[in-house]
């Protein structure tokens, strides 16, 4: 009966590429707005992401996320670097500072002090010159995408093209001259702001004059030390907040995700492809189903089972939704493969297919229950009414 | 047709009604009824009068109220639903009014659904259902979907339909009221032809004068009850 169950929902074209269509804007919905959803909320640590030599950070214990900047005195270093399995422990400077160019506006960047010895936490990739670069005099390390756009010189002619900044040019941070040495690759941040790379020490001379300055300490552990006794360690000796990196990232998504809007608007998004997916594909399903009542009659007169008429059912729910969610999930990953190279925010974890699989499979089992609900109280008397 | 004096179907006492309260009707009122074997019965009467919700009791695709009916010997009502389903893919056929072929599936599929709700394999099904294509005509025409075909092929697909699995008794809904006089007539010479062949029982409900000639036995229903059974079709018209 499986043949007949399949050309049944086949045959009726119009009717099973309603269906299709349904589930298919529905997968492609909840998967690319998820995607997108994910994409922003590893923006939200990306800078973490990149520094990836130490074990864990060290930050004043009201920090709440990555960007949640609450200094510290210096002395704080030395505490930490006196616990017992610390490895090494360098200072880290992060901060938001006015960068003046050319054309007089100003931009808002992220600037992040390295270490002056070791420059560990500093950007994944190097893509012009070298970090060590940082060591020559008022250095910084400009991130690509900025360099190319928001950090970019005046055009030559008025309404002409942006000119990029090339190593050797000078920008002003926070009144501060700085020569770029060099450009880098970073993950995206939230806001899109510019990332800046120096020196610890020449950061602590761009930012306004404050008695805190030091923002994070990293820290790495010594061989075979557990982390998690470590972070305890620290928090006891120094009073601070130690977090390997995992739960830095962690405690930075939880913070998005309560104290902002951001989880609801696409929560919203992708129930509402829920709720579109069960709309169409549901009601035009269970249409189906209507329509070939008489022959769901006709075959339990005939001696069909409910149990034989219910894998029928399930069968095409199962087809349709197997087609709606491939092609839905493809579209989301064509999607995400033509927006690469841009602003957007996408990320497609493998974990997201099994997740928009859940959803369409939920939407198919509400679908097909209305149907079989029906057939199930269909009575067989049916086919002898004219 | 062969009939035989073993009793095929016995109704009696039977009682339906549908509804509850001031709004329920009762449409069949003590139906007492026998079916010979290997006989076709014609159950006639003005519309109204039970003659389908009678088939549907025979059948057992509806309970009676009241009243027995017992098929081949087993009293429907008291089987289980599951075991109706099985009774009836065992032992009944089914030729309706509106043919109700499945659009989407050429005829030798429709043929073979009896034979693959019974459990036989594919293959072996739409071989067996193309031999009974064969028989009613249509050998030629097996991969055609039912719209490709006029409404006297669709009813001879049916018929194909209710006789594939050899059911022991077929009954039949107005089966030559969606036909032309020629085609209504052509169908029901099939249709007692082969039954003949196997010596099946064949249950009609019809309006239809023009084919009362093919009964071995005419029951007129009216108001709920069988209020007579004529053996030859001169009585009856």
């Amino acid at each position: 009966m499986k043949s007949i169950a399949l050309k049944m929902l086949m045959g009726d074209r119009a009717k099973f590429f309603g269906i299709l269509m349904g589930l298919t804007f529905a997968s492609l919905l909840i998967t690319q707005q998820m995607a997108i959803f994910i994409g922003l909320m590893t923006r939200t640590y990306g800078f973490v992401t990149d520094a990836q030599l130490p074990d864990v950070w060290v930050m004043d214990p009201k920090v709440q996320f990555v960007d949640d900047m609450k200094p510290l005195q210096e002395t704080q270093l030395f505490r930490t670097r006196s616990v017992e399995g610390v490895d090494w422990a360098v200072p880290m400077y992060r901060g938001f500072l006015r960068v003046r160019l050319e054309d007089g506006n100003f931009q808002m960047c992220i600037v992040n002090g390295l270490d002056d010895a070791t420059l560990i936490g500093g950007p994944a990739r190097m893509v012009e010159g070298t970090l060590e670069d940082l060591r020559r005099s008022e250095g910084v390390v400009v991130d690509r995408s900025a360099a190319l756009d928001k950090l970019a010189k005046p055009p030559l002619v008025p309404g002409g093209p942006r000119i990029p900044l090339a190593i050797g040019d000078t920008i002003e941070v926070n009144d501060h001259r700085a020569v770029v040495v060099g450009f880098c690759d970073t993950s995206p941040t939230l806001m899109a702001n510019p990332v800046i790379y120096t020196t610890y020490n020449r950061a602590l001379t761009f930012a306004p004059h404050e008695r805190k300055l030091l923002t994070f300490v990293l820290v790495k552990a010594k061989a075979g030390q557990s982390i998690p006794e470590l972070c305890s360690r620290i928090e006891a000796a120094t009073g601070l907040k130690a977090r390997p990196k995992d739960d830095l990232e962690r405690l930075t998504v939880d913070y998005y995700m309560k104290y902002t809007g951001i989880p609801v608007n696409f929560g919203i998004a992708v129930l509402l492809g829920f709720i579109v997916g069960i709309a169409i594909a549901g009601q035009t399903f269970y249409n189906f189903t209507l329509e070939n009542l008489r022959h769901f009659g006709a075959l339990k007169a005939m001696g069909a089972s409910n149990r034989t008429l219910l894998s029928m059912i399930v069968l095409q729910a199962v087809l349709v939704g197997a087609i709606g969610y491939g092609l839905g999930v493809g579209g989301a990953a064509l999607f995400g493969e033509a927006t690469k190279h841009t602003a957007l925010a996408f990320r497609f974890p493998w974990e997201l297919l099994f997740l928009s699989a859940g959803a369409i499979a939920v939407i198919c089992v509400l679908s097909a229950f209305i149907s079989i609900r029906k057939v199930f109280k269909l009575e067989p008397a049916i086919v002898f009414k004219g | 047709m062969q009939a035989n004096q073993e009793v095929a179907v016995l109704c009696r006492s039977v009682e339906k009604g549908f509804g509850v309260g001031d709004t329920r009707v009762r449409v069949l009122r003590g139906v007492d009824l026998e079916v010979r074997s290997g006989e076709l019965l014609m159950l006639v009467g003005p519309s109204g009068c039970g003659k389908t919700t009678l088939i549907s009791i025979i059948a057992g695709i509806l309970d009676a109220d009241e009243g027995e009916c017992r098929v081949f010997g087993s009293d429907i009502k008291s089987l289980s639903t599951v075991q109706k389903t099985a009774f009836r893919a065992r032992n009944i056929g089914f030729v309706f009014q509106a043919f109700n072929l499945i659009p989407a599936l050429p005829i030798v599929e429709n043929t073979a659904i009896p034979l693959l709700l019974s459990g036989m394999k594919r293959a072996a099904a739409i071989e067996q259902a193309a031999a009974m294509l064969e028989r009613v005509g249509l050998g030629n025409r097996t991969k055609s979907l039912p719209a490709q075909l006029s409404g006297g092929q669709q009813q001879r697909v049916a018929i194909a339909r209710a006789l594939v699995t050899n059911p022991r008794l077929v009954v039949c809904d107005e089966p030559t009221s969606a036909l032309d006089h020629e085609n209504g007539l052509r169908v029901m010479e099939l249709l007692r032809g082969m039954a003949a062949e196997e010596g099946t029982t064949l249950v009609v409900v019809t309006h239809d004068a023009r084919i009362f000639g093919h009964a071995d036995r005419i029951a007129k229903v009216n108001d709920g009850r069988i209020v007579e059974v004529v053996e030859s079709v001169s009585n009856a018209a």
